[in-house]
């Protein structure tokens, strides 16, 4: 039988927290990258115009769906973000009930609940440069006045599609990128990053 | 080392820092602050290179932009730029620098014969002499190049990086001169966010040059002050040694910065989207158009003031002043104020009276008003020249020639709006004709020209101009205008004559006889080559551009472009708007590959995506294959093994005991919702109202116009649930098909897409023992051919892993696709090949997989199929229903899908089993002694077969099926094998092996 | 390089987005009742006109929806954004040259 502890996390390769416990204490570098610990997350398509959808949505999630285009909506241990003007991406702590509670709340509304847990990398960056960092690859205005902590979008950075997530205003982002990019958008996050100093930090929260 | 023309006092550079650097191998001194060219000057080195064609003896003409003559080869080895105007490098300690297109020195260039022989050198002189026999041009050309050498480019691998940087701002500011900076005050004020680029080291423009006062103090203080105030605005980004060098579409502006050798990044490409434009790009003066008017020692009046004001460094000892504006008495008096004897001004105008040569009269400069430069004494620099007096209509010299010794002759034609990115960004020039020069014409984006850029050249008008279009940018992106009130800074109007105009400078000798009246001095294009061209029919200014080179390389015709239009237009009789303006296109100056290539080279030169398992078949010795982005093992190198071996054994293991291949990067998609069979129906040419759950079908997906698309497996998973599989390379365009149809077209189906290609690891075990070995590894899915059919799927557990295992088989033996959590792929292919050693289980790649297919008679979309093939093309008329329509499905009977000629899929077997025919060789019935020859079809796959003891290939022929058994040729350079054509299915053609 | 606002998303960079061609051709309803030509002309011909055009563009890199777009091929001015489904908006004034 195999190991269910075997589990390799996208980034498992790169020997991330050993190279974080090597590098020690951040200290001034100006940018932090890790690799952030597993989650539940599911892809959900529904009709936003249906209420009955939306609320069923509501009680499992206790929190609902954010209407905003690229905007995110916060929930106990839960995180919505807006994917497109039917579809989502429910970011949750590892959880197969919450999974299995939503394909039976929706069932009969049209919708389509697809775990996706495993098709992303999700690459913690924060640090006073983390957004020029971003700059570098990613044609998006993120100043303050237009992309905020809270705010979501899907683009391109270097050359793979991500998920963008402010996450704070420090500023911290959360990139999801999909499994098999992720070792090459690590590497450019690295490489661009250099001038500035980068240090790897553990998988926190 | 004495710095035989540096002043003991006076400008902006820093005496305390002296700089080492050499030239043509000879050592100098400068001080920080300087430009290669302030150097060579201040060491009395005004010879720096030789011209492009025929090789005249060159000096600096000017301190900026619009350089032609001293492009220069900047350091050796894999640092090395080629063709850098001197007059924007800015002088570093241990700087080397070397003139380019002489050989073997600057002074002594064996190609200068050119110049004697130049009579019979006109324009185009290449084109008409060295077009026959056309097949010659290939070696006629490479010694053109070499005699017109412009530099070498680095053969070495580039040591610096460079990047990019995206940035959006409601206003930017092209140009750091006294318009720019008074707009990005203005505009940084309302605290909208601001870049001001400025392409010099230091902010301040043509001030830094001049001797102005603003608010009653050196102007250079205004700017100080300024830079203080917009380097504490938070929102506002100062770019200096940034040029602005491409408008683009939507107010896209790139700008290149280059920071230097000492940061991380040598230079930096920014992409900015504005909101907002200030176009602050200043003017570049006119030279004039005179005999020999090239010599070195021959400067634009402004830059022979600049280099002293700016610099200290008196570019000669005895200066004459040749002008048909008042500005250049500026130069006149700065000069003399400089300890420069200023030998006389020689004014193309009768009566100068403006202001300054009001002054310079005061100051007790002999002017010469109406009188012109006729003739340049001097080779490698000037010695004397002669003048002598215009007659009333200016066409033609009277009197006496008079000879006034001078080692420098600073020329000023008067000055052209730098309109380059106004053209870029889509506007067109407008002739203003009572100046006759080109200013901004309406904009077309949003954008604003200031400044002398706009044609205004007065300081306080540049000032109030760029301060109110700083205000109005702001508040078009939107920003409310500051609450403080500013006023404007007050400076003195200098009242200033108007220009005359001469295109070409009269003389003793008409143009084109005895001297050279250059137009563009970077080609070496004369006054009589466009009078030449004109003579030939070249009307238009872009014909003569291309056939005199008028205006092209690096320099883009900065300096040439209002004179040749001039002599064109005259020539012709025409008005200058009337024979053209060029268009300019970007870039503004040259742009190193670097810097648009950024960061993405080497190993980020392209997205290289990774299988879960690929640090495994790493160490396994995998030799991968691309496709797409994927990096797919592609077969597993042993040692002492050729890839044939390695093929062989993997295909051997497949058939004979069990093979393992990482199946990871097909695309899967999940399909939900209570249409998902209907939009199967409508994409697939077969039906799939009747698929049970837990089975799989094979689906066909052709494009609109009849043609094979894509092919793969579909799963049905629940009620209303399905999985459908594509091929590696076509995943994202089926899912962004699948979207299309379902957006556009058919928005009433209620079916959800999801793509979860990522989302699975997959690992296909195939072969005799692939029951067996799984078995060890589940419990709760009975493996029995009857409890688990061909065709269908089960979900359960593997290794304690979740898992959906598919009976399905590319390979034609019994086989089993396992589909796991991505994180575990790893995990279950390490468990899978630890048990299966005992059965000698094999990884295969991709190569093997082909091989195994093509044995079966299995196409492969995008090898047998190239976006022309049909389904009947292939004989897969068994996939397509005859009750539904589906797309693709009218296509297929249109006449040539109909052809009875259009070729198809057979199978080929060489008359020589060990002959593997190479894919995409051609295929004839008739042989004959050399083509051309009927070509009937071609070779979409070969491979040799392990398992058959000999080769194999698919082919795609016309009206194939009817030949089956006829003999082939296959014509190669160096044989022609014979081919039997076969049924595609060489091997278990009833398929007993993958039921079982 | 084009701006384009995606209907959800906003303002984004050409590079984001793919385009799908002229807009509001509806696929026949029934192809077996065009003659070949008429088919043809479905699937082959577009107007491909030299100032304002109604093309289909999707966000790719962004939400996956797609939607229409009025652009003047010469000038590249976008002067509408809507909706899949919905009304072209009324031609606008020929390749207006105001300001963007």
């Amino acid at each position: 039988m195999a190991d269910p502890f075997q589990w390799q996390s996208p980034l498992a390769h790169l020997g991330l927290a050993a190279r974080s416990n090597r590098e020690g204490d951040p200290g001034d570098a100006g940018v932090h990258l890790s690799e952030r610990p597993a989650r539940t997350q599911v892809n959900l398509r529904g009709d936003s115009a249906d209420d009955a959808f939306n609320e069923a949505v509501t009680m499992v999630l206790g929190v609902g769906l954010p209407a905003r285009p690229n905007t995110t909506a916060a929930g106990e241990g839960v995180t919505v973000l807006w994917l497109g003007p039917d579809e989502w991406l429910v970011v949750a702590a590892p959880d197969v009930d919450r999974l299995a509670a939503l394909e039976t709340a929706l069932a009969g509304h049209g919708a389509a609940v697809t775990e996706v847990s495993e098709s992303r990398a999700v690459i913690g960056l924060t640090g006073a440069n983390a957004r020029e960092v971003l700059m570098k690859g990613c044609a998006l205005d993120l100043h303050p006045r237009a992309f905020r902590a809270g705010r979501c979008a899907q683009t391109l950075l270097a050359r793979a599609g991500v998920i963008l997530h402010q996450t704070g205003n420090e500023p911290a982002y959360d990139i999801y990128v999909a499994r098999s990019f992720a070792d090459y958008l690590w590497t450019w996050l690295e490489d661009a990053a250099g001038e500035y100093g980068v240090r790897v930090t553990g998988a926190d929260t | 080392m004495a710095q035989s023309h540096r002043l003991s006092d006076g400008g902006r550079i820093d005496r305390e820092q002296p700089l080492g650097f050499t030239f043509n191998g000879k050592s100098y001194q400068g001080y920080a602050g300087d430009t290669l060219a302030s150097a060579l000057l201040a060491n009395g080195v005004m010879l720096v290179g030789r011209s492009f064609k025929y090789h005249r003896p060159r000096g600096i003409l000017s301190a900026g932009v619009e350089e032609t003559n001293a492009p220069v080869q900047l350091e050796t080895g894999p640092r090395t730029e080629p063709n850098l105007p001197a007059t924007e490098i800015e002088l570093y300690d241990g700087l080397s620098a070397a003139s380019v297109n002489c050989w073997p020195s600057v002074e002594i260039d064996a190609m200068e014969v050119n110049d004697l022989l130049s009579r019979l050198m006109p324009a185009a002189f290449y084109y008409k002499t060295f077009m026959w026999p056309a097949r010659f041009w290939m070696s006629y050309e490479k010694a053109i190049r070499q005699a017109a050498g412009l530099g070498t480019t680095p053969v070495h691998r580039d040591p610096d990086r460079y990047d990019k940087m995206h940035l959006h701002c409601d206003v930017l500011v092209a140009g750091g001169g006294p318009a720019g900076l008074a707009a990005a005050l203005a505009a940084g004020r309302t605290g909208a966010r601001v870049v001001i680029a400025e392409q010099q080291a230091e902010f301040g423009g043509a001030l830094l040059g001049e001797r102005d006062e603003i608010d009653g103090a050196p102007a250079i203080e205004w700017v100080a002050a300024a830079l203080a105030e917009l380097a504490a605005m938070p929102e506002v980004r100062l770019l200096p040694r940034t040029t602005v060098f491409g408008y683009y579409d939507h107010n896209f502006v790139a700008l290149l910065e280059h920071r230097g050798d000492t940061v991380g990044t040598r230079k930096r490409l920014w992409k900015v989207r504005v909101k907002q434009t200030v176009l602050a790009t200043g003017a570049i003066e006119r030279p004039l158009v005179f005999a020999d008017n090239d010599r070195p020692g021959i400067m634009l009046a402004g830059a022979a003031r600049t280099y002293a004001n700016r610099f200290a460094v008196t570019p000669g000892r005895r200066a004459v002043i040749f002008t048909n504006n008042d500005d250049a008495y500026r130069t006149a008096l700065d000069l003399k104020a400089a300890g420069v004897e200023v030998a006389c001004v020689v004014d193309l105008r009768g009566d100068p009276d403006g202001d300054l040569p009001d002054r310079a009269d005061a100051q007790g400069i002999e002017v010469l008003g109406g009188w012109a430069v006729t003739a340049v004494h001097g080779r490698k620099r000037v010695n004397a020249v002669e003048v002598m007096a215009l007659d009333a209509s200016g066409e033609a010299v009277d009197g006496e020639p008079r000879r006034i010794d001078c080692d420098l002759v600073c020329v000023s034609g008067g000055w052209n709006p730098t309109l380059h990115l106004f053209s870029q960004s889509g506007g067109r020039a407008r002739f203003d004709a009572a100046r006759s020069l080109f200013v901004p014409g309406d904009s077309m984006q949003a954008e604003c020209s200031v400044g002398a850029a706009n044609g205004t050249f007065g300081l306080a008008s540049c000032l109030t101009e760029g301060h109110e279009a700083g205000a109005a940018a702001a508040a078009g992106a939107g920003r409310r205008r500051s609450q403080k009130r500013i006023s404007v800074p007050r400076v003195a109007e200098t009242v200033e004559g108007a220009w005359r105009n001469l295109w070409v400078v009269p003389g003793k000798h008409p143009v084109g006889r005895r001297a050279k009246h250059f137009v563009d001095l970077h080609n070496d294009v004369t006054a009589a080559d466009i009078q030449l061209s004109a003579r030939e029919g070249y009307e238009s200014v872009e014909h003569t551009k291309r056939y005199t080179t008028l205006g092209m390389g690096p320099d883009q015709g900065k300096t040439s472009n209002i004179a040749g239009l001039a002599i064109l237009a005259r020539e012709r009789g025409a008005d200058i708007p009337d024979v053209g303006t060029t268009t300019f296109r970007p870039p503004y100056t040259p742009v190193t590959f670097g810097a648009l290539a950024g960061r993405d080279i080497g190993p980020l030169a392209d997205p290289v995506r990774r299988t879960p398992m690929h640090h495994w078949h790493e160490r396994a010795g995998a030799v991968f294959e691309d496709v797409g982005q994927w990096k797919r093992p592609r077969y597993y190198h042993r040692p002492s093994e050729t890839m044939g071996d390695a093929v062989d054994r993997e295909c051997l293991a497949a058939r004979n005991s069990v093979a393992i291949l990482d199946a990871s990067t097909l695309g899967k998609i999940d399909i939900q919702g209570p249409d998902a069979a209907e939009l199967l129906n409508r994409v697939y040419t077969n039906a799939w109202d009747a698929l049970a759950v837990d089975r799989c079908r094979y689906g066909l997906m052709l494009g609109e116009d009849g043609m094979v698309m894509d092919d793969g497996v579909t799963a049905r998973l629940g009620e209303n649930r399905y999985l459908m599989t594509t091929t590696t390379g076509n995943a994202a365009r089926v899912m962004g098909w699948l979207e299309e149809w379902l957006q556009t077209e058919w928005p009433e189906l209620k079916v959800h897409l999801t793509s979860v290609t990522e989302q699975w690891a997959t690992v296909t075990l195939s072969g005799p023992h692939a029951r067996r070995l799984l078995g060890a590894f589940t419990t709760d899915i009975d493996l029995d051919a009857k409890a688990f059919p061909f065709m269908s799927l089960r979900q359960g557990t593997v290794a304690g892993i979740p898992a959906r295992v598919f009976r399905i088989s590319f390979t034609g033996e019994s086989s089993f696709e396992i589909n796991v959590p991505a994180g575990y792929g790893l995990a279950l292919w390490t468990a899978l090949m630890g048990a299966g050693e005992k059965y000698g289980i094999t990884p295969y790649g991709t190569e093997a997989m082909h091989v195994l297919r093509a044995e079966k008679g299995f196409i492969i979309v995008g090898q047998e199929t190239d976006g022309t093939v049909t389904p009947v093309d292939l004989g897969m008329d068994w996939v397509l229903s005859k009750k539904k329509d589906f797309i693709g499905k009218r296509s297929l009977d249109r006449a040539d899908c109909q052809r009875l000629d259009r070729k198809q899929l057979v199978g080929l077997l060489t008359e020589d089993p060990n002959s593997v025919l190479p894919e995409g060789a051609q295929i004839v019935s008739e042989l004959r002694d050399k083509p051309p020859m009927p070509m009937i079809g071609h070779v979409t796959s070969s491979y040799f077969s392990a398992n058959l003891g000999r080769s194999i290939a698919l082919a795609l022929v016309k009206d194939g099926r009817a030949r089956q058994g006829q003999t082939v040729h296959v014509p190669l350079d160096d044989r022609t094998p014979r081919a039997v054509i076969a049924d595609p299915a060489f091997y278990d053609p009833e398929g007993d092996r993958l039921h079982g | 390089m084009l701006l384009i606002s995606c209907p959800w998303c906003g303002a984004r960079d050409e590079t984001e987005f793919s385009c799908g061609g002229e807009a509001h051709i509806a696929r026949p309803a029934d192809p077996n009742a065009l003659s070949d030509a008429e088919w043809a002309d479905y699937l082959f011909m577009r107007k491909n006109t030299r100032g304002p055009y109604l093309e289909r563009w999707v966000h790719t890199a962004g939400c996956r929806r797609w939607f229409n777009v009025a652009r003047d091929t010469v000038t590249n001015e976008i002067t509408a954004v809507y909706k899949m489904g919905a009304k072209p908006p009324r031609a606008r004034a020929k390749a207006s040259r105001r300001k963007r």
